[in-house]
């Protein structure tokens, strides 16, 4: 199995030229299963490996306001993609970084792409890509997927990171004290029932805000333990005969 | 100690409950508002605003397109001019392309003169089929040729969202969802892509609302029926600038009027049949982005013109075939088509229309590019030959056959407002999955379309207006 990289990001980012860009004609369309939500997948090849590029609906935050959001939450939390690209439109930073802040409360495995740049140096913005990446833990990288700028430069990030060449610290939103008091009692409870499978402070935070789409998912992922771990067998034998 | 899968759940639902109790009603927007507050002082810190390089139409276009005051004659003014430049350009083409197609002709009736070929291929292959395509290539291309182009061009600029964001309270009144301004601004290009883009709109009680009334407003198949009928009939009286103007003033008149029954519709369904409350989203606009020009004009007359023109011509080709056969095979002492056309005829009176044009929308239902066509076979294959050398001669085709504004003005409605197109048709049925709605989809605009042509037929005779 080529592992797995989610695209996630806001509407009108140009996500989808990214998306065909990184994938050319080597893609599979269709919709995610049971929802109306249109779903991409493609591959990705570079210098090192083979991985499948997943593209997330577009949305603005990650909470379940819709079905668009649920399907890109429940991805990156329950598919665990092994790197997720969030694309920010650089015209408009102060906006788009909000998602990103969302995705890197869920997996500390982030790119952040700030896409449009060419525009954006054309309105007068300028992005100082390094302290961005100092401030949020975590690669920021510069590109315009339509002028094809930046995107050598993301190529070897991935492979980095994949490689776990370049580590990151994801930067963590400090709740007000309050907030934080509640997250921190929740916390423990939440590890016993899910280890390090799932992200707990987010996951409290979540249960907090009473949630209850995502608490219906996390029940089923629950109930699915048993068999998944079935499956899991049945995989890891299957790579096995294929690679004998 | 490890748990199973059971108790995992018991104790999650314990930790839900719990979590449930320590809720405020302002935790969501005390994790938002962080949110947002943390990416200000982030983006602070990395970005720069160069503020010389922002202009004061970038930071204040929005507030004029948007405005309550200008929004609306902006949107007028907007339609009105593309209208206005298509039906004032499309004549000069349309009149080269009518002399080329009468050039080409005459030498094909000299070459089957020389081959003495027998009269009944000289009927199908010259009038029948390349008198019938050429009509429709002279009538439909020029006006495509001009129209699509500019509409691309307000489409990439990022306009139409802005369209969308103006009419978006009037869905809320009315019932709907906001988002259905956007599935029907795209309905102007096509309904049938329309309705698989009405899957944004997430309730499925207001998708239907937006599914149901999409077809109210015109698409690229009936564009060019409205422009040509407008530019013929719609200001006779007048002549030169003011008769363009006034054409372009009825087409926009035809828009307003099917997106007021958009409006109407989804109120009356949203008070009847489909009743709840709209639900709550934010509409974001889109930055502007500067169109590549000559890219998009290239591209809308290639995808679209050519497009829309292939599947008249495709269809076009056979129908004329077929009509010209119908025409001049006869049952009795009249042709198959004349008893056709005889038995929808009298309902079709009533209407303000004619048994050819009802069964021109009959016959076009596979497509809307395709009744403007089919109904001009028809009239040429009834005797009233008429030469393709100048564009007003369409005009006498239509008067040969008794035409009026009133039927001109009923015939644009009646394609506005009648059942959609069968690809619009087939994607209604995909999306809802019910023989229901998908009839009600048909019924209802149907219905809409008899009895609005019908009062206004009635009440122009009335009045002895024609």
């Amino acid at each position: 199995m080529n592992k797995r990289i989610a695209l996630a990001g806001n509407p009108n980012t140009g996500k989808s030229t990214l998306f065909n860009l990184l994938t050319g004609l080597k893609q599979h369309t269709g919709n995610w299963p049971g929802k109306t939500v249109a779903h991409a997948e493609g591959e990705l090849t570079t210098e090192k490996a083979t991985y499948q590029i997943i593209d997330l609906p577009g949305t603005y935050s990650l909470y379940s306001n819709s079905e668009d959001e649920e399907v890109a939450r429940n991805y990156i939390i329950f598919e665990k993609p092994a790197l997720t690209l969030v694309v920010l439109d650089a015209t408009s930073i102060e906006r788009n970084l909000n998602l990103a802040l969302q995705v890197m409360e869920m997996t500390s495995q982030v790119i952040v792409c700030i896409n449009l740049i060419d525009e954006a140096r054309r309105k007068g913005i300028e992005i100082d890509a390094k302290k961005m990446s100092e401030q949020l833990g975590v690669p920021v990288i510069l590109l315009s997927a339509r002028e094809k700028i930046g995107i050598i430069q993301l190529l070897k990030t991935i492979d980095n990171m994949m490689e776990r060449k370049i580590t990151t610290k994801p930067f963590q939103i400090a709740y007000s004290d309050e907030i934080e008091q509640k997250i921190k009692q929740l916390e423990p409870h939440i590890k016993k029932v899910f280890g390090d499978d799932l992200p707990t402070r987010w996951i409290a935070l979540r249960l907090l805000d009473n949630d209850q789409s995502l608490f219906d998912e996390l029940k089923s992922y629950l109930g699915q333990d048993k068999q998944t771990s079935i499956e899991k067998v049945i995989y890891s034998n299957k790579e096995r005969s294929y690679g004998a | 100690m490890e748990l199973n899968s059971s108790q995992k759940i018991a104790q999650l639902t314990d930790l839900y409950r719990q979590a449930a109790t320590q809720s405020t009603t302002t935790l969501r927007d005390e994790i938002v508002g962080k949110i947002y507050q943390t990416s200000q002082e982030l983006s602070e810190k990395s970005v720069n605003y160069d503020k010389r390089k922002t202009t004061w139409l970038d930071k204040n276009l929005d507030q004029i397109l948007t405005s309550k005051t200008f929004g609306f004659p902006i949107m007028l003014l907007m339609l009105g001019i593309v209208i206005y430049l298509t039906i004032a350009g499309a004549n000069y083409p349309g009149v080269a392309i009518a002399n080329l197609f009468s050039v080409v002709e005459g030498w094909l009736t000299s070459l089957f003169e020389w081959m003495h070929a027998p009269d009944w291929l000289y009927g199908i292959l010259i009038e029948g089929f390349y008198k019938g395509t050429s009509w429709v290539v002279t009538v439909m291309l020029p006006p495509m040729a001009i129209f699509f182009p500019m509409f691309a061009l307000l489409e990439n600029f990022g306009y139409l969202p802005r369209v969308a964001f103006n009419l978006d309270r009037f869905f809320k009144q009315s019932g709907a969802h906001g988002k259905q301004s956007l599935t029907m601004t795209m309905g102007f290009g096509c309904n049938a892509a329309a309705i698989m883009s009405s899957r944004i709109v997430e309730s499925p009680r207001e998708r239907m609302i937006a599914i149901l009334t999409n077809n109210f407003v015109p698409c690229n198949g009936r564009w060019p029926t409205l422009i040509l009928l407008a530019g013929l009939f719609m200001a006779a009286g007048f002549s030169g600038g003011m008769n363009t103007f006034i054409s372009a003033g009825v087409v926009v008149g035809i828009v307003l009027f099917g997106i007021a029954m958009t409006l109407f519709v989804s109120w009356s369904l949203s008070k009847t049949l489909l009743r709840g409350v709209p639900s709550h989203y934010t509409l974001e606009l889109p930055p502007y982005r500067k169109p590549k020009i000559w890219n998009t004009i290239i591209r809308a007359t290639l995808d679209k013109s050519v497009f829309v023109l292939k599947r008249a011509v495709v269809v076009a080709a056979p129908a004329s075939i077929i009509t010209w056969i119908l025409a001049n095979i006869n049952i009795g002492d009249t042709s198959i088509l004349q008893h056709f056309v005889g038995f929808l005829d009298p309902f079709a009176q009533s209407l303000g229309l004619d048994g050819f044009i009802l069964g021109a929308f009959i016959l076009g239902f596979p497509a809307n590019e395709i009744v403007l066509p089919i109904l001009l076979m028809g009239y040429l294959a009834t005797g009233s030959l008429v030469d393709v050398d100048s564009m007003n001669n369409i005009k006498d085709v239509f008067l040969a056959h008794g035409w009026t504004w009133l039927t001109a003005l009923n015939m644009m409605l009646f394609s506005l407002l009648h059942y959609p197109c069968g690809t619009t048709m087939l994607n209604i049925w995909k999306e809802t999955k019910s023989i229901k709605w998908t009839f009600a989809a048909f019924a209802i605009p149907t219905g809409i379309a008899i009895i609005t042509t019908f009062i206004i037929a009635q009440v122009v005779r009335a009045f002895g207006l024609v």
